[in-house]
């Protein structure tokens, strides 16, 4: 440890001394710092609105009385059978090429890509935990299999694979959602592994072993807890990630097939649309960046809330050296 | 002569690899009812009389080990098959639809690594300037962004306004060398940029926080200590140390890149590989799919093998190991 990194923790003890000294969990920290964290709290919001739409979108459509597969070829296509501008005739983000209203199809979109963002990554943090945990604690021939799989996983071209699979079983939401949680399990197992190697060496796993603990009560009651917050953060940046994969397969006509709304069939559908209609292009392309960007950034807050150390010793070392510059 | 031996070891594992993807293909569309298969490879509109002679022509109804070895034997003298749809030959299909396949691939590779290590460097050694933080802003946006979306952004901000306003040298579609440099670059111009934007992002990061962890150890202090300029202390010091992970992670997106360039030939209509592969399947042509997936497998294949040279050149302890 540094002189300066010792100066900076003694100055913030000092800080503390006029207040009375109460225990705080890791989490309750990690919760106070991400609160203060202006662009994390922002994010959240965000994704608590497209959550939000997502649920209420048939009420919302109720609401404007378009259902979302219903075409209006009078009111929502001008004389030529183009779309519609926004602000025509009711349909306040335009229409679609035949003539559907765009907004309530992009509130339908966000159902879908946050069902398939959740449900995967839940899917692939299990099933990576437990793969991790096995490979990490046993090590031997099962590590190096279970390595082997993992990095074969990594380096596939899953748009291959997910191009061979929708030609076998036809494209369907169970079909997406088994190829997404297959391509996503490998990285979180990668990292769990690599704790777990760590972790197994300290001395409460041996104090564990020695009153008589199982290996899979060390694996899942000892080792588990302390992998948590690491897990957390992956799993945050895996939903944006899983979400541009359905959308990516949607896009390719291998996902979600039309009339259902997804934002990548959606924008397939637009394909033809650049010159004469940007609104048809423009609205599901922004609410798929933006749903994913609120997803990255509040995974970057969760992980420097939780491990302060990076950023912030980086800044109070840099300014230390100015200050000696000076 | 370790690392001959290296070498030799690698491309035996690639083979292994390729025979796995390729017995994975070939029991994943033929270990299935025989009418069902049949019915696949004639195509939809298939008559019975044609789906009875793909039938007998195939040998569909021996037993599956039979066919097995009667697929690798096939592949061992390089015939893929024949498309049922165009009745082309799938080798010539792959050879007339590499042309724009490959120039995408290496320009987009050049433009992102060029973007993606460079951008990476200078926020490293700026850390926490201006251009660090304009930087990290623009990663997570990349990082956020689907390679068709950053396509269609560009087809709808920047084609579509030059080409309204008579400025015809950014085109869409695909346009060979043939046809002159700057024909070529007009055309390939979007999709290179599309390919590096998402790319890239991942690098930068990837090189940003390995070059600062790597300018904080004590031989960089070493270096400075001894007089060397700052030039040479980066690049010599620091960033040929920082450059193993990124190369290890180079491996990693061999499969991730051919993914972009399938999105990127449909949304730029570049007729390659990928998009014929993609259109094979709208129309159910499987011979070309498998045809697809195993070259795909291959170029995965060989371009881990060069990426673990390089990485065995820049760090010589991986060849023992």
């Amino acid at each position: 440890m540094s002189i300066t990194e010792l100066n900076w923790q003694a100055q913030t003890v000092e800080d503390l001394a006029g207040r009375t000294i109460e225990g705080r969990s890791q989490w309750q920290l990690t919760w106070r710092r991400l609160r203060r964290d202006k662009v994390s709290m922002a994010s959240l919001a965000v994704i608590i609105a497209m959550i939000l739409l997502a649920i209420f979108a048939p009420a919302f459509a109720s609401l404007v009385h378009h259902p979302a597969n219903t075409a209006y070829p009078i009111a929502g296509e001008s004389a030529a059978g183009q779309p519609v501008a926004p602000g025509t005739n009711g349909f306040w983000l335009g229409t679609d090429d035949t003539g559907r209203d765009l907004m309530v199809r992009v509130f339908y979109g966000a159902r879908i890509s946050l069902f398939v963002g959740i449900v995967t990554t839940a899917i692939a943090t299990v099933a990576g935990v437990a793969i991790g945990l096995i490979a990490g604690y046993f090590g031997g021939i099962v590590d190096t299999i279970l390595a082997r799989f993992t990095d074969a996983v990594l380096a596939f071209p899953y748009v291959v694979l997910a191009l061979a699979l929708a030609v076998v079983f036809g494209p369907s939401l169970t079909i997406i959602i088994a190829v997404i949680s297959f391509f996503s399990w490998a990285g979180i197992a990668r990292i769990v592994r690599g704790q777990t190697l760590s972790l197994k060496e300290k001395e409460y796993i041996e104090a564990a072993r020695s009153i008589g603990a199982g290996p899979f009560r060390i694996m899942f009651v000892d080792i588990l807890p302390n992998l948590l917050a690491p897990v957390l953060v992956l799993a945050t940046l895996y939903i944006p990630s899983a979400v541009v994969f359905e959308s990516t397969l949607s896009f390719l006509g291998l996902g979600i097939q039309p009339p259902t709304a997804s934002w990548g069939n959606m924008l397939a559908a637009a394909q033809n649309f650049y010159q004469t209609a940007w609104w048809f292009v423009l609205f599901p392309a922004l609410a798929l960046l933006i749903t994913t960007l609120a997803f990255n950034l509040l995974g970057d807050g969760i992980r420097d809330a939780m491990d302060p150390t990076t950023e912030r010793l980086l800044a109070a070392r840099r300014k230390a050296r100015r200050g000696g510059a000076q | 002569m370790s690392f001959l031996w290296f070498l030799i070891r690698r491309v035996l594992t690639g083979i292994v690899v390729l025979w796995v993807v390729a017995t994975g293909t070939f029991f994943l569309f033929f270990a299935r009812p025989v009418q069902t298969v049949a019915h696949q490879l004639a195509g939809r509109t298939a008559t019975p009389e044609v789906i009875q002679s793909v039938i007998n022509q195939l040998g569909l109804n021996q037993p599956i080990m039979t066919q097995y070895w009667r697929f690798l034997d096939r592949l061992l003298h390089g015939n893929l098959g024949y498309s049922f749809f165009t009745q082309q030959s799938v080798n010539t299909m792959i050879k007339q639809d590499l042309p724009p396949t490959a120039s995408l691939v290496i320009g987009g590779v050049i433009l992102w690594l060029i973007a993606g290590l460079g951008v990476g460097i200078i926020s490293a050694t700026r850390a926490r300037s201006l251009f660090d933080r304009a930087s990290t802003v623009a990663v997570l946006i990349g990082l956020s962004m689907p390679v068709f979306v950053v396509g269609s952004l560009l087809l709808l901000a920047v084609y579509v306004p030059l080409n309204q306003h008579g400025f015809t040298w950014v085109q869409a579609g695909y346009a060979g060398p043939s046809q002159g440099l700057g024909v070529w670059t007009g055309h390939m111009l979007l999709p290179w940029i599309s390919l590096a934007v998402v790319q890239a992002a991942v690098y930068t990061r990837l090189m940003r926080g390995q070059l600062l962890t790597t300018l904080g150890e004590d031989y960089i202090r070493t270096a400075r200590a001894k007089g060397l300029s700052e030039r040479r202390v980066i690049f010599r010091h620091g960033v040929r140390a920082a450059l193993t992970p990124v190369v290890s992670q180079l491996g990693i997106d061999v499969g991730q890149l051919l993914g972009g360039v399938v999105v990127i030939e449909v949304v730029f209509g570049l007729q390659g590989l990928g998009q014929v592969a993609v259109n094979a399947i709208t129309q159910d042509d499987l011979p070309v799919i498998i045809g697809f997936v195993l070259v795909a497998a291959a170029f995965v294949v060989v371009a881990n093998i060069v990426v673990d040279m390089v990485y065995a050149i820049l760090d010589p302890r991986v060849r023992i190991a």
